[in-house]
């Protein structure tokens, strides 16, 4: 058992330390009480590493597992500084309430953006550099040597000139006591033995045998179950309900109204919850929106495109200058629609709340912001609340930044002191109450030269801001800079192009459905606008794809080194089979340089066959090659379900797409042939999560451009009548 | 009163008799290995074994099931998590998020026991399962692997 808040590096004890556990470990322990009982001793031997007698390191993630396999690389991390065994590695989330309690001691809980490594690295390696030290020293004092004279490996330790050895196990209560070492010196990746291989992930056993426990599985002693109904148009209030038309149907206890715009039936089981609230007749005022549809929407934005007044985000050379003086002018306008994130497991929280304290078991992409929406639903200080996460069912960005579902449950829960509340969104609810892919359209204008050289391009970005919505705070003069993705100057999302005049510019436009973090964000459209178009203008100056960008990419080693790893593997000087076109794409993004190189059919203008995908990622460090690879597959289903099936469309207010059935997805038979090369080329640390997402749809769409002289410009290509086969 | 063999136990279950099999389960059996994903038979996260077939669970009113058949679930699978399915799964560390797996890994099961070769066509026909991490590559791989070895 971990949750105490005083705890001293002394008297750390850790029970249930596999994986995943953050059930079991919150279960018994008092918020503020002493430390409960558990089997064996265990030692913190620092905020990162504790280890046990029988030499088991407990490697603590801060960060959280939705399948990116961030838990299995940072725990590499660490055990390649701390040099343990690395067959006796588990893990544990510690919890947001202790990171308080011990001044974010280990640092910040947010996954989101692809940051789980890229931006915790250095102090996990850190940690877990300092912890072998400590042991070191342990040792040391015991056998009256210098340290230096000590080498560690697989939790062993020997002391050189005598032969002596000990186990970390052995003298992890003695290095508990010792201060922490100043200054730490990290290994150079080239030196790793545990970190950069392709070990597998720590966390596969219990998800083959269903004993993985995700918060929808969370059952506490006493635990009420809750089902929610929120007002189907964004805005829109709660009127009233007629109780007494449900509330003595079994199992029904309670039937909450949850802020001003949503009813929870509270039963024994869920299914009783969920059937008591479809029986429930619920009145609501459906406000401002209730008129407002897609059509609406599209309209305003095609507005946008030719407004005056738009943020810039990016300007080189006289852009007026060069589309006046070209020789060969296209232009082109694209749209991307609203998508749902579609989590496999629905969003959900449990929380039992009493007067003094809030509990909340929930996955959560930010156990800390978990815990501020915590605090403020149960209107309790944060230092008496606490989270403990679980590994989640997906999050794709619907559990970063948002907790509504945590705010919700608490708020049930108040209504209920001392009883914990678990709350489920059915489908439907997940589905409609979602925070969406952004709305955007773009006009895109190019300027060839007499040669056929880019000379200038101009993108009009319309539509919606995630920013103003989510994190208004971090707006810069009105603008908002993170719609940029891919087409700013310089960065992590920096345009690969060397183009010598540009105007990138945003006319926005924020339409009442509430946008939010999909896997990949801004980059998703972005790419497909500039890639496709790229593509567009290749052909305009009857030049070969990879030759047009090789040319624009001359300045950007990386970018075009990816590029090329993807055209060679694709067989790019060779001709397709007939029928079959290849198209490109190429983008950094999250700190990674990305491509795509993808081989297509299309049959009776409507039948479309993704043979093949060659993806590339130069990650800079690659952790765990193997995740790498996990996450450059799963992207393209990820991506070509956006491509081929994802929309939500709004009418009269509300996403008229409510489960599976209406709100497709890629399934198995539909899955393309990927191969992956992961090359990293040292020296940076970029994200793996999210890049790949941005370049699977436009390389599918420029390689339907080849095969079938067919331009699509809009997404989901379900709309112009294709499915895949 | 509703009578169930649930993987080889005699069961007694005080539930609705529209209960969907799948909460019966979950809430009154305490197997939440069997996952809700949609509830209307879409996205097969909820796949358990009637008398050896697959059944989407969510929508499988409990009244509806044969007396006497057997249901087995994830936790019932194998004795030891080594059915050659999961043993398969852990080699290609298959799960992504593992949300969808137990409902893909009884789908597939299935599907091997009454072929134990199956073609890449008959794998792409029987797993229609979704998943949104994307591990469709693996999950075809693990059942080629695993096709061969003793069920």
């Amino acid at each position: 058992m971990t949750h105490t808040h005083d705890i001293t590096r002394r008297n750390f004890i850790v029970g249930t330390a596999a994986a995943g556990a953050g059930l079991t470990l919150g279960f018994y322990a008092p918020l503020g009480g002493t430390a409960p009982l558990a089997a064996e001793q265990a030692h913190e031997v620092n905020a990162w590493v504790v280890v046990k007698p029988d030499d088991t390191v407990v490697i603590r993630i801060a960060r959280s597992e939705m399948g990116q396999g961030t838990l299995t690389g940072l725990a590499q991390l660490v055990a390649e500084e701390l040099e343990c065994d690395w067959s006796k590695v588990t893990t544990e989330y510690p919890t947001p309430g202790q990171n308080l309690a011990r001044g974010r001691v280990w640092g910040s809980f947010f996954t989101t953006g692809s940051r789980g490594i890229r931006g915790s690295h250095e102090y996990v390696r850190q940690g877990g550099a300092a912890a072998r030290q400590l042991l070191i020293e342990a040792a040391a004092i015991r056998w009256k040597a210098e340290p230096a004279e000590c080498q560690t490996a697989a939790s062993v330790i020997t002391h050189v000139p005598t032969g002596r050895t000990t186990t970390y196990g052995a003298v992890a209560g003695e290095a508990a006591d010792l201060a922490a070492p100043f200054d730490v010196a990290l290994k150079d990746p080239k030196d790793w033995k545990i970190a950069g291989k392709p070990l597998p992930r720590l966390d596969t056993a219990d998800k083959v045998t269903g004993k993985q426990v995700y918060g929808t599985d969370i059952n506490l002693p006493g635990m009420l179950n809750a089902a929610i109904k929120a007002c189907p148009v964004f805005g829109g209030t709660l009127k009233n309900y007629d109780e007494a038309k449900v509330s003595r149907m079994p199992g029904v206890r309670k039937i909450v109204p949850v802020g001003d715009d949503a009813v929870a039936v509270v039963a024994d089981t869920w299914w009783r919850a969920q059937k008591a609230l479809d029986a429930l007749p619920v009145t609501w005022d459906f406000g401002p929106n209730a008129k407002a549809s897609s059509t609406d929407s599209a309209q305003t934005l095609r507005q946008g495109l030719e407004a005056k007044d738009a943020y810039i985000g990016n300007r080189a050379g006289d852009i007026d200058a060069a589309l006046a003086n070209a020789a060969t002018r296209v232009e082109a306008d694209y749209a991307y629609p609203h998508q749902a994130h579609a989590t496999m497991e629905p969003m959900n929280a449990t929380a039992l709340w009493t007067k003094n304290k809030c509990e909340v078991w929930c996955p959560t992409q930010s156990g800390e912001a978990a815990l501020a929406a915590t605090a403020r639903a149960a209107g309790l200080p944060r230092s008496r609340c606490d989270v403990y996460k679980l590994h989640l069912g997906g999050g794709f960005g619907r559990r970063g930044a948002f907790h509504d579902f945590v705010e919700q449950a608490v708020t049930i829960a108040k209504e209920l002191p001392g009883t914990p509340v678990k709350l489920i969104w059915s489908r439907e609810e997940d589905m409609t109450h979602d925070h969406y892919h952004p709305l955007t359209q773009a006009r895109l204008v190019g300027a060839l030269d007499e040669n056929g050289d880019l000379t200038g391009l101009r993108v009009r970005i319309s539509g919606q801001s995630i920013i103003a919505s989510v994190m208004p705070g971090r707006m810069s003069s009105g603008a908002d800079m993170f719609v940029f993705q891919c087409l700013a100057k310089g960065g992590d999302h920096a345009i690969s192009y060397d183009i010598p005049n540009l105007l990138f510019d945003h006319a926005m436009h924020n339409p009442h459905v509430p946008p939010g973090f999909w896997r990949g964000v801004n980059a998703n459209q972005n790419v497909v606008y500039m890639e496709c178009f790229i593509d567009e203008l290749a052909h305009a100056a009857g030049k070969d794809p990879l030759a047009f960008r090789r040319k624009l990419l001359s300045k950007n080693p990386k970018s075009l080194a990816v590029l090329d790893a993807v055209a060679e593997r694709a067989g790019w000087d060779k001709p397709a089979q007939a029928g079959v076109g290849r198209g490109l794409a190429v983008c950094k993004a999250y700190g990674s340089y990305v491509a795509a190189c993808a081989e297509v059919s299309l049959k009776d203008t409507r039948d479309l066959k993704i043979h093949r995908i060659v993806a590339a990622t130069d990650p800079g460090v690659a952790v765990n090659p193997r995740q790498i690879e996990m996450q450059m597959e799963g992207s393209f289903v990820y991506g070509l379900s956006a491509l081929l099936y994802g929309e939500c469309t709004v009418k009269e207010g509300r996403i008229e797409q409510q489960n599976f059935d209406s709100y497709e997805v890629m399934r198995l038979a539909e899955m393309p042939q990927v191969e992956t090369i992961v090359m990293p080329s040292g020296g940076f640390w970029g994200g793996v999560g999210e890049p790949t997402i941005a370049v699977a749809a436009p390389a599918v769409l420029n390689a339907i451009f080849a095969a079938s002289g067919k331009r699509f410009r809009q997404v989901p290509l379900k709309n112009a009548g294709l499915r895949p086969t | 009163m509703v009578k169930l063999n649930v993987n080889g136990e005699a069961v007694d279950l005080d539930v609705e008799e529209d209960t969907p099999l799948l909460w019966a389960l979950r809430e009154h059996l305490d197997l939440t290995g069997t996952k809700y994903g949609c509830g209307i038979a879409q996205c097969g996260a909820c796949a358990v074994h009637i008398d050896g077939e697959v059944v989407l669970s969510c929508a499988l009113p409990i009244d509806s099931i044969p007396k006497g058949a057997k249901i087995v679930t994830i936790e019932g699978l194998s004795p030891k998590g080594d059915h050659p399915i999961q043993k398969a799964w852990v080699e290609l560390d298959v799960p992504q998020c593992g949300y969808c797996q137990p409902g893909i890994i009884m789908t597939a099961a299935a599907l091997l026991a009454k072929n134990p070769k199956p073609s890449d066509a008959e794998i792409d026909e029987a797993i229609t399962n979704i998943c949104r991490c994307g591990t469709y590559a693996r999950i075809r791989q693990g059942i080629h692997r695993a096709a061969g070895r003793r069920v």
